[in-house]
């Protein structure tokens, strides 16, 4: 029997082996190395110049993830909670976007969010700039100082980019979180109403809780790859704001060819993303743990 | 004495308009052990719940002190439920779990300054630890405070059950079958526990259960339903001794029921018999159901007996006899302690209050003959052949891990 099982594990390990495991072991190869694969440490020594771009995608990855918690957790939990007709109609909206190619969807949302883009053309047809342009002028010291806007300033901003991760991974924010709330046993809300407790009290002492590892896995599922975007900041963001994902795909494809640096760098991001995580499950059992107590 | 604390006034409750309770008439007193017994799917656990305020009736009216309760939310009603599969809180401890509900802070209406305001009353801590642990040692899990709920027994997890919704102290207590998922051993130790707390706590059990020994022997007031209907209300003895129709003679205990004429009161006739008996205000000449009671027949020689029958099959059951004997093609089920083989002719006796009358009902004809006796028997074997052949395969199971 246990030769038959690992049998059929074959193809799997095979699989691990080629594509995961092979490709970290060439990342730490090269992140050690020179162009001529002599040992080295400078490919880190020399990575202070690129500290920024590490804090600023931390700060977005940070943000965008957030952003996701905030809109997703109650999108989830209403899922979770109306009925099958809300439930499906939710399940395609939020799966729909995730059936067109991730570069269209950015693009489109540069179309957006242009300086002459819809948005922008939606707010002027609607007359929003002729009314703050009004008030602006009366508000000015000097009317005739006073510069009429004709547009928002959206793409090219640190909003867009994180408008864009938010798009893109909002559902792997929402789709753990629901999948933990819905198989909530629903006798666990009804003992507590009967011990007293009204909905809110339900919620925060019983379906928040209960729901943390929910929250954690799409916690998870959303920083990691936010972390580690790119294209999103370049389209978005118009190369202003350049993150860790455009910083390592210069290295291997772009103009600025050094696999061994970014090598080093994508391994020292893998490195905190691993960190991070593993502190945030510990944080997860600390707090299931501070419930308890 | 005993005053009455919640009456269930003409409630009937559909779900997608198939009635489930059917114009439900019945109150609760105070201090009462009251049962709810009928098989499953009788609307036991749809009255529990319309009490506890999880449904409102389709129709009819409930009231707790005669205030009418229909629209008030679970969590404003003075009544705790043990649940039929527990529901404790997974990520709670046990002693988290027992002091859920007093950490809840209750609004009461208060005087202040001479007007009534809605107050927050929260329980300091020291009397909730105090009043948990004091629950805790009454449901003898002393000691067990900082276990993880995973970590506990099926008799314990009931017991926790118990402690969260009494520490309340609520009036009446709600418990949906909460010795179901228990074996037996454990089940006849918590029956006798249960009724202990009961009766320690002077409150009101209101009690769900299929099973008709439990009810018998943990009941002040039983009420037997069956689909969606009060079928009878009353002490365990009488419901035993009196039964109302034929469906409480036969889910209550083993009956032999069968058709008789009341000649005159104090008169039935049977199988072309008249026997004297005990009821009374029949109709003349009235059809009814007439209950024996396998253990109050006596077995006697063929020749002294009222009726003679032939042993048709034995089955050893402990205390006494299984003997399935049959007169003239019906067969009765009787108990004794005396052996008697198969293919022996015997007589019987019966004496006047062995015999119980009831009118006739929807129900009469349904049950109360033996004649299918044996094969129940053997569907029973192959219950635990199966059983065993699923045991075997499980087994298997394992060595595959
Ligand atoms: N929420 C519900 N929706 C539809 N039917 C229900 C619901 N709850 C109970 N029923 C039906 O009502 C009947 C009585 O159920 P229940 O009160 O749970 O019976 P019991 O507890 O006596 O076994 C059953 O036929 C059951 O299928
Ligand atoms: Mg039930």
């Amino acid at each position: 029997m246990k030769n038959k099982r690992s049998l059929f594990a074959v193809p799997y390990v095979v699989w691990m082996a080629l594509f995961v495991v092979a490709p970290i072991i060439m990342v730490v190869i090269y992140a050690f190395t020179t162009a001529a694969f002599d040992p080295t440490m400078g490919n880190f020594t020399g990575m202070g110049v690129y500290l920024s771009i590490f804090t600023r995608s931390f700060e977005l990855a940070i943000i965008a993830t957030l952003v996701c918690l905030l809109i997703g957790y109650p999108i989830s939990y209403m899922m979770a909670k109306e009925g099958p007709g809300f439930q499906r109609v939710a399940t395609v909206l939020i799966m729909l976007p995730m059936w067109v190619n991730f570069l269209l969807r950015t693009y489109a949302w540069m179309s957006i969010l242009e300086n002459n883009g819809l948005l922008n053309q939606f707010f002027d047809a609607i007359g929003l700039f002729d009314l703050i342009n009004a008030i602006g002028a009366q508000l000015a010291d000097d009317p005739s100082q006073y510069v009429p806007i004709t547009y928002f300033r959206m793409i090219r901003t640190q909003g867009a980019v994180v408008l864009g991760m938010v798009y893109n991974y909002l559902p792997f924010m929402i789709l753990p979180i629901y999948s933990v709330i819905v198989k909530l046993d629903r006798s666990l809300m009804e003992a507590a109403q009967d011990l007293g407790a009204n909905s809110v009290t339900v919620f925060r002492k019983v379906i928040l809780p209960l729901s943390l590892p929910g929250v954690l896995s799409g916690v998870t599922m959303v920083f990691v790859p936010a972390v580690s975007t790119f294209a999103i900041s370049r389209l978005l963001g118009g190369g202003t704001h350049m993150m860790l994902g455009d910083l390592i795909e210069q290295q291997f494809l772009g103009g600025a060819y050094n696999p061994h640096l970014g090598s080093a760098i994508a391994l020292v991001m893998m490195i905190i993303v691993v960190v991070c995580m593993w502190v945030m499950n510990r944080f997860g059992e600390g707090e299931e743990q501070a419930v308890m107590l | 004495m005993s005053k009455e604390l919640i009456r269930l006034v003409n409630c009937s409750m559909a779900f997608d308009g198939e009635l489930v309770l059917d114009n439900m008439n019945l109150y609760f007193n105070d201090s009462e052990f009251l049962t709810l017994l009928g098989p499953s799917g009788c609307g036991k656990t749809t009255t529990l719940r319309i009490i506890g305020g999880f449904i409102t009736p389709t129709s009819g009216e409930v009231l707790f002190d005669g205030v009418r309760m229909n629209d008030i939310p679970p969590h404003q009603r003075q009544v705790n439920t043990v649940f039929q599969r527990y529901a404790l809180f997974p990520h709670l401890n046990v002693f988290e779990n027992v002091a859920f509900g007093l950490r809840i802070g209750r609004t009461e209406e208060k005087e202040v300054n001479g007007k009534k305001k809605k107050v927050k009353v929260r329980i300091p801590q020291d009397e909730i630890r105090e009043r948990v642990l004091e629950m805790l040692e009454v449901v003898s899990l002393k000691g067990f405070e900082n276990r993880r709920i995973n970590e506990l027994s099926g008799g314990q997890q009931q017991r926790v059950a118990i402690a969260r919704a009494l520490v309340n102290r609520p009036k009446v207590l709600l418990l949906d079958e909460p010795l179901g998922a228990l074996d037996l051993r454990l089940r006849k130790d918590m029956q006798s526990e249960l009724k202990r707390i009961q009766q320690q706590m002077g409150i009101t059990f209101i009690y769900v259960t299929h099973d008709q020994e439990e009810a018998l022997a943990m009941s002040d007031t039983i009420v037997v339903m069956d689909q969606g209907k009060i079928q009878q209300i009353g002490t365990p003895e009488d419901i035993y001794n009196e039964p109302k129709n034929a469906f409480v003679a036969d889910f209550i205990g083993e009956s032999n029921i069968l058709d008789g004429i009341m000649h005159e009161d104090y008169v039935v006739e049977f199988f072309n018999r008249k026997f004297k008996c005990l009821d009374k205000g029949f109709a003349p000449m009235e059809p009814v159901d007439v209950v024996i009671r396998p253990e109050d027949i006596d077995i006697v020689p063929p020749e002294k007996g009222q009726l003679r029958g032939v042993v048709t099959s034995v089955t050893f059951k402990g205390v006494h006899y299984d003997t399935i004997v049959d007169f003239k093609g019906f067969k009765w089920l009787i108990q004794t302690t005396d052996y008697h083989p198969v293919g022996e002719t015997i007589g019987i006796i019966l004496n006047p209050d062995d015999i119980h009358i009831m009118h006739k009902s929807q129900y009469s004809g349904m049950f109360g003959d033996y004649s299918s006796y044996s094969e129940e028997y053997e569907e029973m074997d192959d219950v635990t052949m199966l059983d065993e052949e699923e045991e075997g395969s499980s087994r298997e199971g394992g060595n595959e891990e």
